[in-house]
């Protein structure tokens, strides 16, 4: 009996926590909004998520296993990326664009750098960018899917301007837009479930929707309808707080929420396009190496090492 | 004080034998004592097989400044001398005594005269205490410090492992001793303030220790946040004093003595009686003991015999630890026996020994976020992956005291304290050649 003994080095317990279960508990919070969207949008939103979260999944099946490296769909982030993908797109984009962009997603932005952790840029967010730039034409046109819900986005709206949707239609998604972003009220439940789960923490996106709302707020613009439009909620909660491709420490997470404020308020109003959450949180996440590097925070007690003088010197 | 706290994690306190008063188990058949039960030199052997030994008798004495001498808590005969290995990998010698059950105690056991530093230093080196939190560092050694540099002594009485409840015991059990002790150290290391910290989970220590310190003049005990690892050493004297022990030195460089409860109580013990450290009270607790309770155990006793004394095993054992399990040491099999420093034994059954699979790391930050020194888990692992020690060196992981709280809350259930243990060799092998190399 003796010899079954296990010898392992401490710690000798593990918090119950797991990649899977973060992966989950976000599922969890994007459900609101999926929800939203299927009474917003009609069934085809729920064709459209179905379809980006399978074609996610078996595209990372598919490398990994041509790669013959362990499958890790298990984790879940897989479903993550197609339904965040998917929230992200109108929701008459055709099947076969969708598929295309969720193979992008997973194949090129995520396993080509070697899989969950080690991307950095936001494979959702990238994979719009491309759909963006390779099928302008669908991926700007909101159709009109119910009868309630013009066609023209609230940002489209602001540029070219015309009457703005009330505020209320605004909070509760009642507008044009992607398939996921519209319905504030149904992100915000996500986003509040994910901070109480201790998911993320509350400081990216609040940073951002604050540096959004005063910036926008400086230059003349309504803070409210800059808050509600566009993928902004969506982006703040759910893309400028993943992992591998945003800062881990607090300072770090308030630079980047107010780089993506700032850059965000700036393609909007100046910029050719009329939504910049996705330029933004991407262009951040090339700096997040750095931004990281420069808040780690000072380890307890250290003293600084002596400058290296010396040995230059003596060289 | 501190303005800010220093980070850990909340972990389920599983302070099930908090309530229940140590037990005297009867002597077993054989007892293992090893000579290094300390940090430093291992005790140097006076006896031989065939010796007959009596309790309080000394078997190994102290080899050198920083080293501690061995006594018997059992009464019998010497079997053999024998070596061992050690829960940390080391060989060990130890001394095996058949036990005749009479527990003869030595005639000459008498309570030290002590009446000034220099008696009591010497009274120290002979009791055979360590530091008995699980750090078995020689008492004497640490107490015999420049007066003039130490203007506080910090008492240990966090107890902020899951499980033990052994010092709990202690402050419950022997109020006055710790009282007693506190006194003395105050009075011969010539210190006006003495702080007890306490973590908030032990009320009924907070309140009984206020009470057997209300006389003692400069003593308080300070209630901790219940929060792992308030116990550990740098932590405590932060979060007690305010003061910021910094790399590579010593509490007594912030004029800090830190001290184990229970060590302060054998302390006072051992001058009020003069029988050195033969015996210790013991956590014996687990999903795997039938009755978890607290065992005062002859040091050098099997775990086996621990264990059979708590009613056996609920089910089959697939590890034991001992001390607590964030940082305590997995044993190799059951006839090891318990030592000065051990505050509990634990025993877990196959759903709890069962090792999580470690997946990829995801960048959640985490292991960085609950590290009390504030390190930076992630990239240490990069950086020893690499071989970049100086990197190392910048990123600080010689302060690293090993808690286990970044593996802990890893949700990738990587092992980061391991990584950042290698880390913390690799560094100092690099530093060394560098000190060799500019020679």
């Amino acid at each position: 009996m003796d010899n079954t003994l296990l010898v392992s080095p401490s710690p000798h317990i593990r918090s119950s926590n797991s990649s899977r279960r973060i992966m989950l508990d976000v599922i969890i919070a994007l459900c609101p909004a999926l929800v939203a969207s299927v009474v917003i949008f009609g069934f085809r939103a729920l064709v459209l998520t179905a379809l980006c979260v399978a074609v996610c999944i078996l595209s990372e099946w598919v490398f990994q296993k041509l790669c013959k490296r362990e499958v890790t769909v298990g984790d879940f982030s897989a479903v993550v990326t197609g339904m965040l993908l998917a929230f992200n797109l109108p929701s008459t984009t055709p099947l076969w664009q969708a598929a295309f962009g969720s193979v992008v997603a997973i194949v090129v932005v995520k396993q080509l750098f070697g899989g969950i952790g080690k991307n950095f840029a936001n494979p959702a967010i990238t994979a719009r960018i491309v759909m963006l730039l390779s099928f302008s034409g669908t991926m700007s046109k909101f159709d009109a899917v119910n009868d309630a819900v013009s066609g023209a986005t609230p940002l489209s709206i602001m540029n070219a301007g015309g009457e703005m949707p009330s505020l209320l239609d605004m909070f509760l998604g009642r507008h044009g837009g992607s398939l996921g972003e519209t319905c504030a009220l149904a992100l915000l439940i996500g986003g509040v479930y994910l901070i109480a789960k201790g998911v993320i923490t509350w400081h990216t996106p609040v940073v951002y929707l604050g540096t959004v709302a005063l910036f926008a707020l400086s230059l003349g613009e309504n803070p409210l309808y800059h808050l509600l439009s566009g993928g902004l909620i969506l982006g703040a909660i759910f893309m400028a707080t993943d992992y591998s491709t945003t800062p881990s420490t607090t300072w770090g997470k308030v630079i980047f929420g107010v780089g993506c404020g700032l850059i965000t308020v700036v393609i909007r109003v100046f910029g050719s396009y009329p939504e910049g959450v996705s330029f933004a949180i991407l262009l951040m996440n090339i700096l997040t190496p750095y931004i990281n590097k420069w808040t780690r925070r000072k380890p307890f007690g250290a003293i600084k090492a002596p400058k290296k003088a010396k040995e230059g010197k003596t060289v | 004080m501190s303005i800010f706290r220093l980070h850990g994690v909340h972990l389920k306190h599983r302070k099930n034998t908090a309530r229940m008063a140590p037990e005297r188990m009867p002597i077993p058949s054989t007892v293992v004592i090893p000579m290094s039960m300390h940090i430093g030199a291992p005790a140097s052997l006076v006896l031989k097989a065939g010796d007959t030994v009596k309790v309080g008798q000394l078997i190994g004495e102290s080899a050198g400044f920083v080293s501690s001498p061995v006594y018997s808590g059992v009464s019998g005969t010497v079997k053999k001398i024998d070596e061992i290995v050690a829960a940390s990998g080391a060989n060990i010698r130890t001394v095996i005594i058949e036990t005749d059950g009479k527990q003869e105690i030595l005639e000459t056991i008498t309570p030290p005269s002590v009446s000034n530093r220099e008696e009591f230093l010497a009274a120290m080196r002979n009791s055979g205490i360590v530091g008995l939190g699980g750090a078995g560092f020689p008492t004497t050694v640490k107490l015999d410090a420049d007066v003039s540099k130490i203007d506080a002594i910090v008492i240990n009485g966090a107890e902020c492992e899951p499980y033990i409840t052994s010092d709990t015991r202690t402050m419950l059990d022997d109020a006055e001793y710790v009282a007693e002790g506190i006194r003395m150290l105050m009075k011969y290391l010539e210190v006006n303030t003495a702080i007890l910290g306490i973590e908030k989970n032990k009320p009924e220590c907070i309140a009984k220790m206020r009470e057997a310190l209300s006389d003692v003049e400069g003593a308080q005990v300070k209630a901790l946040p219940s929060v792992y690892p308030q116990g550990g050493e740098k932590v405590l004297v932060y979060h007690t004093l305010g003061r910021v022990i910094r790399e590579g030195e010593l509490p007594l460089n912030q004029g800090v003595i830190v001290i184990n409860c229970t060590t302060v109580a054998t302390i006072a013990k051992y001058i009020k009686t003069g029988m050195p450290l033969v015996e210790k009270c013991i956590t014996v607790d687990g999903t795997a003991v039938r009755e978890p309770k607290n065992v005062i155990a002859p040091i050098g006793t099997s775990l086996r015999d621990i264990f059979e004394f708590c009613g056996g095993f609920k089910e089959t054992p697939r590890k034991v630890i001992f001390g607590g399990p964030m940082m305590g040491w997995a044993a190799v099999d059951l006839d090891a026996p318990v030592t000065k420093q051990t505050n509990a034994v634990l025993a877990f059954g196959a759903k709890e020994a069962v090792l999580p699979r470690s997946t990829d790391c995801i960048k959640c930050g985490k292991c960085a976020a609950s590290c009390p020194f504030s390190l930076s888990p992630c990239d240490i692992a990069a950086a020893y992956d690499a071989g970049d020690a100086e990197r190392l060196e910048k990123l600080k992981v010689n302060i690293c005291m090993e808690c286990g709280c970044c593996s802990y809350v890893c949700p990738a259930k990587r092992n980061i304290v391991q990584k950042n243990k290698l880390a913390k060799t690799m560094l100092r092998n690099y530093q060394m050649s560098k000190k060799e190399g500019s020679k």
